[in-house]
């Protein structure tokens, strides 16, 4: 997708119309598209609009009664009712399509974002990033990087919307919804919930804080609760005793989980799905209905039982397993090991957990099945950070 | 004043609350129609004196909650739907096709009956508490997370929305069997097109609400879970079935309106409407596609990409009817003869407003544009330009023009256009500013926000107190009219219409003989060529 107008120009037009208060300010990638779009939609109702007024104001100047005392009939004109029926259609459609393509952008996120997962609750916004750090009614992101986030309800229907970015997205509870944007311009940005939700919803507000990427490190070093969502994950899977049927041998009660996450498996009504958040969060809590093929279904419901937190936590251990065998290990804790095989395997543990700092690349949801790599936020040397 | 009319043909409490004339029936739903919406408008009026200040000062937060939704409740339910069909539809669709009643008379007056009970329950909900999940009833907060009069108010209109869909099958059945010989579907006013397709939509989609309503009592009642995930229920489908009636509702809202603004373009302009036959079915295709467009209210809320094109898809198709009507009443105007009397102010505020809330349309049923602009003042001001600047615009219009016909009074007629002049400023001025702070992120429904949405805040609030003046100045002389008003005659806009070929006020009867029509409607030809009028007064 490109400009309409030169960008220089559009850069004018956009610091004049920021500086009348009439937009907020472009601060994703995404921005200036919806702004571009935006104005196209403005001129063509300017210009319904202008035709209408313009036909109303003229005739009723050139046929006012005293000009005109009598009126010629006039049955109609098939012609201009085509005219004035494709025209419109046709502008219409253009902003179907041009509306559309924006919307599979805004709502379709790249593979290489990075998670961040959002709690809403009756009346605040929980923000969790994969490496614990937790906010309240704020979300620290860096500019440059595209993030994904991933949005669950407590209790009602919630809205988070961020203006300066151009996004928005019901936050409902029962299942994930997403939504991703690249920060461009370091700042302080508003972040509303939009969606009524009882007494506080005006109150249920925060601020976006976009920061240089040095800064965003410094932020995430400093913030951290000392255990990243994984390691959450992984305790809560022990204390849950989902340890005891997904041990990952070969004769478990339930499919191993090391390498689930973005694979492609088959239910035992033969459909085929994708290993993807939701899923993983559905299995959690209405297991009956999607049981793996080949596996009985046994598994007990966690309904009620476990926080939006805590499902984030074990989506957040389930998709670390792929990359991570130091914590595969734990679900071959069950099995009896030898002391010496135990040592070398841990020893093969402890290399693996050197953090690579490359770009991450994964799986989400609504994408096709991509095998995970690496992918931990960017990390300090030296931090021990799954 | 002829010496016997519908109005004192009987006296007395009874011969009013117990009538089976369509023309009483009419007055009756004035009556409770204009009260609800002065209820619905001093909702309105606190929400805005709240919203002066960025702190929201005024009222406690949830006391703003239960304003904003009894204004929604009240002015969607109790006075949009409702006013046009049950006052004008009621009144004029017999004398328009020249009939002596409406189909079911006792039906008729059984609706205005059930609408008045829904109304009283609707009133005890209010008094005596209030409700606050907006008048779109969102679950699960509505079932399960607000401890106010939810229930009281579902049951209000859920009884409320049987007065609909009587009225609905009365009309329907009314325009089908009981036109006078002659009166073919093509020689019917345009005005009974609209009303038609407003009661289709009333008949297939009033029963959707009901249910709805009913599935909402339930939830909150016993629990059944149809609308909660921890149950296996899902909070979207009540989503789907709220909107599935709520989007073909606002058709109901604006059709009678687009009906009234044929009306009187044809009159003021001493013309045939422009394609009569374009806007005959432009009326019945939006009431046809206005039940293919429902999710374009969910368009963020996790529907599927692929929904989310055919709806939006299916929006643009059914803006496209309305556009052909706007560009037909535009064309009437083409080598008339055109005065400005109020009612013809009206219809010129109807034509510019409507099309700017269409537009803004547009750009909402634009799928990426709509994530911007959804859930914020920007859908505020989309639908208060289409409900109060378009359909408020036709009731006036609809109202001053058929005043003499109802009272056999003029109303004062350079009041009357002050008025209308004030009207379209104070609502410019009061929704305009709404657009843009909208698109600047301000959210709906809040009860305080940041401070830099101040300024155009008082600015909308300032067009609020301009808009009620418009609206408290025509109330005032219309009372005023009804006995100091100029006598008006059969028919003082010489207009064309069955309705207009009887005496002001009619009589019971409508007509002392049945009128064979043989002749197209908005012959103006033959009306001009004719100096004496066809007066049909007794006594």
């Amino acid at each position: 997708m490109h400009y309409f107008i030169s960008p220089v120009l559009w850069q004018f037009l956009v610091h004049w119309l920021r500086h009348l208060a009439l937009i907020p300010p472009e601060a994703s990638s995404i921005a200036p598209y919806t702004d571009t779009f935006f104005l196209f939609l403005l001129l063509i109702s300017a210009f319904g609009t202008g035709v209408v007024v313009l036909m109303v104001i003229s005739f009723s100047v050139l046929y006012r009664k005293e000009k005109n005392p009598e009126a010629t009939q006039i049955e109609g004109s098939t012609l201009l009712e085509a005219t004035w029926t494709i025209i419109p259609l046709a502008l219409f459609m253009i902003c179907f399509v041009w509306g559309a393509l924006l919307y599979f952008r805004i709502y379709n996120p790249p593979t290489n974002a990075m998670d961040i997962y959002i709690v809403g609750k009756q009346w605040m916004w929980k923000a969790e990033h994969p490496g614990g750090q937790h906010e309240i009614d704020a979300l620290h992101v860096p500019v440059g990087r595209p993030v994904q986030l991933t949005l669950i309800s407590q209790d009602v229907f919630h809205s988070f919307s961020i203006p300066a970015f151009r996004v928005k997205r019901e936050v409902i509870p029962g299942r994930y919804t997403t939504v991703w944007f690249t920060a461009t311009k370091p700042g302080t940005y508003h972040l509303f919930c939009t969606q009524y939700c009882g007494t506080l919803h005006s109150q249920m507000i925060g601020w976006v804080y976009a920061m240089k990427p040095d800064d965003y490190q410094a932020w995430l070093a400093g913030s951290t609760s000392g255990s990243s969502l994984a390691q959450n994950g992984e305790r809560l899977f022990a204390s849950l005793g989902c340890n005891a049927c997904h041990s990952g041998s070969e004769s478990a009660r339930g499919p191993n989980l090391a390498k689930a996450y973005g694979s492609r498996v088959q239910l035992t009504d033969g459909s085929y799905t994708v290993v993807n958040d939701a899923f993983l969060r559905d299995s959690i809590l209405n297991p009956a209905t999607h049981v793996t093929a080949g596996y009985a279904p046994i598994m007990p419901t966690y309904q009620g039982q476990i926080s939006e937190e805590g499902l984030i936590d074990l989506v957040e251990f389930i998709k670390e397993l792929h990359s991570n065998e130091r914590v595969q290990q734990t679900l071959n804790t069950s099995q009896i090991q030898s002391p010496g095989l135990a040592a070398g395997e841990a020893k093969n543990g402890v290399q693996n957990t050197e953090p690579h700092p490359s770009e991450a690349e994964h799986s989400s949801q609504g994408r096709r099945s991509v095998k995970t790599q690496h992918r931990t936020a960017p990390t300090t040397p030296g931090m021990v950070n799954q | 004043m002829p010496k016997h009319t519908y109005l004192n043909s009987e006296y007395g409490l009874k011969s009013w609350l117990l009538t089976l004339d369509h023309k009483r029936i009419g007055i009756l739903y004035l009556f409770t129609t204009t009260f609800f919406f002065m209820i619905g408008g001093t909702a309105a009026a606190l929400i805005r004196l709240n919203l002066l200040t960025p702190g929201g000062e005024l009222v406690a937060a949830d006391t703003y909650n239960k304003l904003f939704s009894i204004h929604g409740i009240i002015m969607v339910f109790f006075f949009l739907v409702p006013i046009a069909p049950a006052v004008l539809g009621n009144f004029l669709i017999p004398l328009m096709i020249g009939a002596k009643d409406v189909a079911f008379p006792r039906i008729n007056l059984l609706s205005w009956y059930l609408f008045v009970t829904g109304g009283c329950c609707e009133l005890y909900a209010i008094i005596w508490g209030g409700m606050d999940t907006g008048w779109t009833f969102t679950t699960p907060l509505s079932t399960h997370y607000v401890n106010t009069h939810v229930i009281a108010a579902a049951m209000g209109i859920f009884i409320a929305g049987f007065s609909s869909i009587l009225t609905g099958v009365n009309f329907i059945v009314t325009v089908h069997r009981l036109r006078a010989p002659g009166m073919t579907w093509f020689r019917m006013p345009l005005f009974i097109w609209s009303y038609y397709a407003t009661s289709i939509i009333f008949v297939l989609a009033t029963p959707v609400i009901a249910i709805t309503l009913v599935l909402i009592m339930l939830e909150r009642f016993i629990g059944i879970g149809v609308f909660d995930p921890t149950k296996g229920g899902d909070p979207l489908l009540f989503q789907h079935l709220f909107w599935f009636y709520s989007h073909p509702a606002v058709y109901v809202m604006i059709l009678p309106g687009m009906g009234v603004i044929s009306e009187v373009v044809a009159c003021f302009s001493r013309k045939r409407i422009f394609g009569y036959t374009a806007v005959a079915f432009s009326s019945v295709a939006i009431a046809v596609f206005s039940f293919f467009v429902w999710a374009h209210h969910m368009f963020i809320m996790g529907i599927s990409n692929y929904s989310a094109l055919v709806f939006s898809f299916m929006t643009m198709l059914v803006a496209v009817p309305s556009a052909i009507k706007i560009f037909n009443w535009s064309a009437t105007m083409y080598k008339g003869s055109i005065s400005f009397d109020t009612p013809m102010l009206y219809s010129f505020s109807f034509i510019g407003l409507f099309t700017i809330g269409g537009m803004t349309g547009i750009m909402l049923a634009s799928l990426g544009m709509d994530i911007h602009l959804t859930e914020t003042y920007f859908i505020v001001a989309h639908f208060h330009y289409v409900m109060v600047g378009g359909m408020v615009s036709a009731i006036m219009a609809g109202l001053h023009f058929w005043w003499p016909k109802i009272t056999g009074r003029m109303y004062p007629e350079p009041l009357g256009r002050l008025a209308a002049a004030i009207l379209f400023i104070g609502f410019n001025l009061t929704f305009f500013p709404q657009f843009i702070v909208g698109y600047m992120g301000m959210p709906r429904r809040y009860h305080s926000y940041p401070p830099e949405f101040q300024v155009l805040n008082v600015l909308s609030t300032a067009g609020a107190s301009v808009l009620a003046i418009g609206y408290l100045l025509p109330a005032v002389y219309l009372i005023w009219s009804l006995k100091y008003g100029k006598i008006a005659g059969p028919n003082p806009w010489r207009a064309t219409g069955l309705e207009w070929q009887v005496q002001s006020p009619p009589l019971t009867e409508n007509f002392t003989e049945t009128p064979v029509v043989d002749f197209e409607a908005y012959d103006f030809e033959w009306l001009e060529n004719h100096t004496k009028n066809e007066v049909q007064t007794v006594g």
